[in-house]
């Protein structure tokens, strides 16, 4: 996959999860305040996430840091490269 | 103890949204059961009927709130905003601590806890499960997420009691405004339909088997040919609210409650006991201080059942005798379970304010073991002042309402 397919792959995801417009899915979309997630969300977003990928990432600490749509496309693309490094 | 009167009411029925919608189908006869292919992939399953909802849209509800519903949830919130907008009621009232929600279903979703356990058991663990599910399996599902969405702040009740749910909500409801615990309450009850629902009945030799290529025919409470149960969902909701607030706020009072009463029956789990629903109706009329010749309308639970419906005639005879007219709904609607107590209510306010009794339908032959009642078997103009309503549980779990047309004395 290409950064732009993953990138794309995520949106769609998220999207359609969260019933949200595609305009409003900008990299620096904040989270919790543009998207309106909450703590519930976040927990189905790893899931939704997990499931898109095949990958597991739960218990991953660098999660914590992800603030914006951005943080999970750049979180996403790392995990990726470092899969196929493996 | 305060006067406590209905002035809102809210329904999602296998007719579609709304109150007007179902009690017009009501009036012109329509059946709300329909044939169900998907029930012949279940393995041992004789009945293929049921009454489902239709034309709702649950995206009116906030994807935030509705995240955590099952469909009966998001029928119990619509009904809920409807009864909320019929009684003009808004947000500040709701977050005043003097509104409570009495609201219940039969179990939490079977839908839900399927979905659960088929990934649980598919994937051994939990790694794929949503932060919602437990949500809309818990047993106060409904009550919860009607309260998170409306915002309400007072008293939070859950009962459960199966088909006596809804009936036994609006009656805790009732004595919870009596007793001055709050002003309002949010009362009913709701169920979605799995095919489950039907199973539980079928194994007990219950459920309607013979009309599965006449669906409209069953069920056929108190006819020579009734076969059983056809279960239905949906949800029906009143708020009900003490007579001092509704005339301070001046609001259109739609009916009054003035008894209930609910008992259980130990002397069987599953068979209706004749003694213990005339002793349950015996109780709602000294609740509400009146005499069975007060009576003019009884509304039946009679689901369809061979000794269900022997049982309640038996009753209703010794009690009110052969003169008083008795009907149930279950011919048009199936069995709408835990919503069933509270959407034949409504149907009841609405024919006591429209001077009308509506039939039995598919009652064409009565099973002279049920004869010993004055049975509706076609539309009636009548004037109703009084009139009680029955619910009776698998669990031995009896209940009965009595609802009194308003007048301002």
């Amino acid at each position: 996959m290409t950064d732009r397919e993953i990138i794309e792959l995520i949106d769609k995801s998220i999207a359609e999860e969260f019933e949200l417009d595609e305009a409003h899915m900008k990299p620096e979309a904040l989270l919790f305040i543009d998207l309106e997630l909450d703590s519930l969300d976040i927990v189905d977003l790893v899931v939704v996430l997990e499931n898109a990928f095949q990958f597991k990432i739960r218990e991953e600490d660098s999660i914590q840091e992800i603030r914006t749509l951005g943080d999970i496309h750049r979180f996403v693309i790392n995990k990726k490269k470092e899969l196929n490094k493996q | 103890m305060r006067r406590v009167v209905i002035t809102g009411m809210g329904a999602v029925s296998p007719y579609g949204k709304g109150v007007d919608t179902f009690i017009e189908s009501l009036i012109d006869g329509k059946s709300a059961i329909s044939a169900v292919a998907n029930l012949a992939d279940m393995k041992g399953l004789r009945s293929r009927v049921a009454g489902l909802v239709k034309d709702i849209d649950p995206k009116e509800i906030p994807r935030k709130y509705r995240r955590s519903m099952s469909n009966m949830s998001i029928y119990a919130t619509l009904a809920s905003r409807e009864a909320l907008d019929q009684a003009r009621l808004n947000a500040e009232q709701c977050a005043s601590g003097q509104m409570g929600v009495a609201i219940g279903s039969t179990i939490g979703s079977t839908q839900a806890s399927q979905e659960f356990f088929d990934k649980f058991l598919s994937t051994g663990g939990l790694e794929q499960m949503k932060s919602t599910v437990f949500f809309k399996i818990m047993n106060h599902s409904c009550a919860a997420n009607v309260s998170q969405f409306l915002g309400i702040t007072g008293r939070t009740l859950s009962p459960s009691a199966a088909c006596s749910t809804s009936c036994q909500a609006i009656g805790y409801g009732y004595e919870m405004i009596a007793f001055g615990k709050q002003d309002f309450m949010l009362c009913g009850g709701t169920d979605e339909y799995h095919p489950l629902s039907t199973g539980t009945f079928d194994i007990l030799n219950a459920a309607s088997v013979k009309f599965n290529d006449q669906p409209y025919r069953t069920p056929r409470p108190f006819d020579r040919d009734r076969d059983g149960v056809v279960c239905s969902e949906g949800s029906g909701i009143l708020l009900l609210e003490s007579l001092d607030t509704a005339r301070r706020r001046e609001a259109n009072i739609l009916c009054e409650i003035i008894g209930f009463a609910t008992v259980s029956d130990p002397s069987n789990i599953a068979n209706p006991d004749m003694a213990s629903i005339k002793r349950c109706m015996q109780l709602a009329l000294n609740d509400a201080n009146i005499k069975p010749e007060e009576i003019d309308y009884v509304n039946a639970h009679a689901t369809s059942t061979k000794q269900g419906d022997i049982a309640e005639s038996e009753a209703i005879s010794e009690l009110f005798g052969d003169d008083t007219p008795v009907s149930s709904l279950k011919g048009h609607l199936g069995h709408t379970m835990a919503a069933s107590g509270a959407l034949e209510s409504i149907a009841l306010v609405e024919m006591i304010n429209r001077g009308c009794l509506i039939p039995t339908l598919n009652l064409e032959n009565i099973d002279d073991a049920c004869a010993n009642i004055r049975h509706i078997c076609k539309f009636e103009r009548s004037s109703i002042r009084i009139a009680i309503k029955n619910n009776f549980a698998l669990g031995g779990i009896n209940s009965s309402l009595v609802i009194r047309r308003y007048k301002d004395d």
